[in-house]
């Protein structure tokens, strides 16, 4: 079964508030620091054993601080939970890729346009089949674009400014990525020949799993001064891409872990699971593995530049109608897969560490010198896609965020059910017709595939919205209705 | 069905893959590990053996050796565009604190109209993975992010 066997995990939790609960120290041996995790309730009865336990295993790592963190979509990941949010000290702690991810830098685009609901909807199928052939999709579809090797270093370094200076997109398209989509100290050395062979074909594609492009609507407004600043209004369509480094960030993952297992002995750090594998901050491996993780990083900006350049494209030759018209400007791309260095206040003191996010979104507040100047009184928004038919929202990043999680809120709806599970109990064909009658299209390869992304095997995107929206980790702004999916 | 005849199974996981793999040799455990990890994407059967490729590892351990094994696969796939469905492990040596592993594994080249895939396997992770002598031989327990 998918649902926790082990109705007691309440008890093992001393309760903060509503949606706050701490895992002492005492749950498990070697622990530093208590897990704080972030639930309602309802997602609390229905959190694993197994993702308790991995946030246990993170708070035994050295130099981590105040606490280790899962957010409200928080599942089982592989070492570090997803929905994970851990803070190392920039002297004391520890980097370690579990607490990345393989898809490096996987994000969320959203881009707005001057097009309404209505506009779209009668010609979303024919709109579809245009996105689905325009941006290459699924196991073994080759990219528009094969770049060589001196451009795949650019790549590495320049990240979204790469694919801007070569045509595809605009100057201020990059000013509203995180990092300006690219963030420095990218090692290119540190990237493996078989990461090169595998990130060369695949720039300008969009893999699969939980990948997609998303044609939306805005169907409501919580907060006016806020999607103002952001350009949102109701009725407006929007279109959102969700997709990562592809397989070179993959590989540089399955490279770095490689090392760091062994630099772990090294190190004499003991690891409660191997994937867990960290080095000191300051060591050769763990410096080595970062800037191998900022070139994955670039890569994956690039790569959402580069799509989304190829939709705006789409869009121009079905509706005739010019850039200008359109209004196909980009709202933000959030990287919900990444480690960074950043700058916190803990116990009165500012201080460096290196946040890991795993399948959290930063969430950074108004006034904070790493957001647009365009969003300097908002705040940075916060992009948290909806599962296959359901909504996903805008959210805006808040001071409290900062003190309670390290400027992090959650990434998306989080799952419940295994693939393998989901694919027994739904057919491709059944949910693609349900969706249709809720007025989704929806396009992949094959039919099948659907069913492993149904609407029922996430945690409803609302609830864990909701739960970020009343901690005030993140603000609610607007939510956003799909249309049409294409699904990778 | 007795163990020792079931090549491989899985094991339910929230969001990735997670299987064991059976075999009398280590060598045949080895094999039908890359044969669960290849059936998460496609329907092996559908992969025909026009192509071979002989395959040399070494690693310092049996986990870190069936890390790069099933690794192997991923990278021949993005980098080559090649899919396996058949996997001939000669040998699996240990010398000199290293672990050496020889095979032949045959597929083909992907050819999307051809073959239907479920998903992509991203990477194999060092996630609860073992590698364990058993009553009947071996069993390998490993977990791909999918």
């Amino acid at each position: 079964m998918f649902m926790s066997e082990d109705s007691d995990i309440s008890l093992k939790l001393n309760k903060i508030n509503n949606n706050t609960w701490e895992l002492p120290c005492g749950y498990k041996a070697g622990m530093r620091v208590p897990g704080r995790l972030f639930l309602s309730p309802p997602l609390l009865e229905i959190l694993e054993q197994g993702t308790l336990e991995q946030v246990a295993n993170v708070a035994t790592l050295p130099g981590i601080q105040k606490y280790s963190m899962a957010m409200p979509d928080a599942h089982l990941g592989y070492g570090f939970p997803i929905g994970g949010v851990a803070a190392f000290d920039r002297e004391e702690g520890v980097i370690s890729p579990g607490g990345v991810g393989f898809d490096i830098n996987c994000g969320v685009r959203l881009i707005r346009s001057n097009l309404k609901e209505n506009d779209v909807r009668p010609r979303m199928q024919d709109l579809l089949e245009e996105l689905f052939h325009a941006i290459p999709s699924g196991v073994g579809s080759k990219s528009r674009l094969r770049v060589n090797d001196g451009q795949l270093d650019d790549i590495f370094i320049n990240g979204a400014r790469w694919a801007v200076e070569n045509g595809y997109g605009v100057p201020k398209d990059v000013e509203m990525c995180e990092s300006q989509g690219m963030m420095e100290g990218a090692l290119i050395k540190q990237v493996s020949t078989k990461a090169r062979q595998r990130g060369r074909p695949q720039l300008g594609t969009l893999g699969s799993g939980n990948h997609f492009l998303e044609v939306q609507y805005v169907d409501k407004i919580y907060d006016t001064k806020t999607a103002d600043a952001f350009g949102l209004h109701e009725g407006q369509v929007t279109f959102m891409i969700h997709c990562g480094s592809r397989g070179a960030g993959h590989q540089i993952c399955t490279d770095h872990l490689r090392t760091l297992t062994q630099a772990s002995q090294k190190y004499k750090i003991d690891l409660p699971d191997k994937q867990l594998a960290c080095a000191p901050t300051d060591s050769s491996e763990a410096q080595n593995y970062f800037g191998a993780m900022v070139c994955a990083a670039n890569y994956a900006w690039a790569n959402r530049q580069v799509i989304m350049h190829w939709a705006r494209e789409v869009f121009q030759n079905f509706f005739q109608k010019d850039a200008d018209e359109l209004g196909m400007d980009l709202v933000y791309d959030v990287a919900h897969n990444v480690a960074k260095l950043e700058e916190h206040i803990i116990d009165n003191k500012k201080q460096e560490v290196y946040v890991h996010r795993k399948g959290a979104t930063r969430a950074f507040p108004p006034g904070h010198p790493e957001i647009p100047a365009h969003y300097k009184d908002v705040g940075q928004p916060v992009l948290i896609p909806g599962s296959m038919g359901t909504a996903s929202y805008v959210l805006h990043g808040t001071l409290d965020a900062m003190e309670i999680s390290f400027g992090s809120a959650c990434h998306g709806a989080g799952r419940v059910m295994s693939r393998a599970y989901a694919k027994r109990e739904f057919k491709g064909e059944q949910i693609k017709r349900e969706l249709s009658e809720m007025g989704i299209s929806v396009r992949a390869t094959q039919p099948a595939l659907i069913a492993e992304e149904a609407p029922e095997v996430y945690k409803s995107s609302s609830e864990v919205v909701d739960v970020v929206h009343v901690l005030g980790i993140a603000k609610k702004v607007a939510r956003l209705m799909p249309i049409g999916v294409v699904k990778g | 069905m007795p163990a020792e005849q079931k090549k491989y199974e899985y094991l339910d996981h929230t969001a990735d893959a997670k299987f064991l793999a059976y075999g009398k040799t280590l060598e045949e455990a080895f094999g039908n590990a890359a044969l669960a990890m290849s059936n998460v994407m496609i329907d092996t059967s559908t992969v025909s053996s026009t192509l071979s490729q002989y395959i040399d590892l070494t690693a310092e351990d049996l986990e870190g050796l069936l890390f790069d094994w099933l690794s192997e696969f991923l990278f021949l796939m993005d980098a080559e565009n090649l899919i396996f469905g058949d996997f001939k492990v000669h040998s699996i040596k240990q010398e000199g604190g290293q672990f050496h592993l020889n095979a032949t594994v045959y597929g083909e080249h992907i050819d999307p109209s051809r073959h239907m895939f479920d998903t992509e396997v991203k990477a194999a992770t060092y996630n609860d993975i073992q590698v364990q002598p058993s009553a009947d031989g071996w069993v390998l327990q490993a977990i791909v992010d999918i």
